[in-house]
């Protein structure tokens, strides 16, 4: 009763806001904890849709179609989650397509769970491999303009981008019973 | 159901694919905006005619539905349909499931079921052992499912495939037959532009 509340980070609402500058309405995610605050954001926008995905590489393919459409989307996933997009990247890779995603990491400083650790060290290396430029953020006053700046090369440029939220900007994931 | 028992032939699937697509693809105006999986479906829609508004994947398996749930999204006055192969549509079964959550009603797809991967030696699929793919797109809640096994079924595939408010899911069972290669475009970045243009009037 007497611990203090830490305070709730903002930087997943600058993310919202960055997203809604961009013009972004199609937001698609496999959820983690560290999206939470950000999906709770977009569901409660009605101009834009939110859906949720089975596994990731459907949003690769959603976010390619909606650009077909004239829409922007976003991809919400965690690290283990960019593993399951390998092969679906070649879509906006081939078609020059704009397409961004936004990667909570796990597997790197504080992590508790090891079963993590293999795809969360290498996910930089599977998207750069991919030809998705990467933008990683390790503080918070860094994550609102990392995502505008990454929305204007990818919806401009037409080259897939991928923002790491690093694991030192989310916290490492606590395993106690509350 | 015949009160005699099928012959073996009877049994088997009976459409075949290429006359399917034309009728599926048959008057198509600017409101109808048409993803093909890889593979035979590719060829299949290339073989009906080459159009701005078909978007012609050569890859990304797995990717045909979800494509077509972008863009009926941001196309809701348009109608979307995807003709993906039964390997394709395996691969993505998930998709099932996140279309049905979002129940949009201008997004139908056709399972073009010859129930082997025709690309790669004809291997069997599991639908070929009984999977039921609209079986489990009903069970996720799509609005209407169909399956389509004799030319008596087409007109109402069509008018499903087209029209029926969706998201529909209709499987045709085709015969395992190889045909000649119809070759669309295979550059990614025309075939999108041209996409958008058809349907943005902007690249």
């Amino acid at each position: 009763m007497s611990e203090p509340v830490p305070a709730q980070p903002t930087w997943p609402d600058d993310i919202y806001r960055a997203l809604k500058a961009a013009g972004v309405q199609q937001v698609c995610h496999v959820p983690d904890a560290g999206h939470a605050r950000l999906i709770k954001s977009c569901e409660a926008d009605n101009a834009m849709q939110t859906v949720t995905l089975t596994t990731e590489e459907e949003g690769v393919a959603m976010v390619c179609g909606a650009h077909l459409g004239g829409q922007r989307g976003v991809l919400l996933v965690q690290s283990s989650g960019v593993g399951n997009c390998i092969n679906m990247l070649s879509l906006p890779s081939t078609c020059r397509m704009p397409f961004m995603m936004i990667v909570t990491m796990r597997g790197e400083y504080g992590e508790f769970n090891p079963w993590q650790n293999a795809m969360g060290l290498a996910t930089e290396a599977v998207l750069t491999a991919m030809q998705v430029v990467c933008y990683r953020c390790d503080r918070p006053e860094d994550v609102g303009p990392t995502v505008a700046n990454a929305a204007r090369f990818t919806f401009e440029g037409g080259r897939p981008v991928a923002i790491l939220l690093s694991q030192r900007l989310i916290g490492a994931k606590a395993f106690v019973n509350e | 159901m015949p009160s005699s028992a099928p012959t073996s032939s009877a049994a088997k699937p009976g459409l075949h694919r290429r006359p399917l697509v034309a009728r599926l693809l048959e008057g198509r105006d600017d409101r109808l905006l048409v993803i093909t999986g890889l593979g035979t479906p590719t060829y299949d829609a290339a073989a009906a005619g080459d159009d701005p508004r078909t978007f012609f994947l050569w890859g990304a398996m797995g990717g045909a539905t979800m494509m077509g749930l972008g863009l009926a999204l941001a196309q809701p006055d348009k109608r979307v349909l995807v003709l993906a192969g039964d390997g394709e549509m395996l691969m993505s079964v998930g998709s099932l499931a996140t279309v049905a959550m979002k129940r949009p009603a201008n997004l139908a797809v056709v399972v073009l079921d010859n129930e082997h991967f025709g690309e790669t030696g004809m291997q069997p699929t599991p639908t070929h052992a009984g999977v039921d793919l609209a079986g489990m797109a009903a069970a996720a809640g799509w609005a209407k499912t169909l399956t389509a096994r004799t030319e008596d079924d087409v007109a109402g595939l069509v008018e499903a495939a087209r029209t029926t408010p969706g998201p529909v899911f209709a499987v045709a069972k085709i015969l395992a037959e190889k045909l000649p290669f119809v070759l669309p475009p295979k550059d990614g970045a025309y075939l999108k532009d041209r996409f958008r243009q058809a349907v943005l009037g902007t690249v």
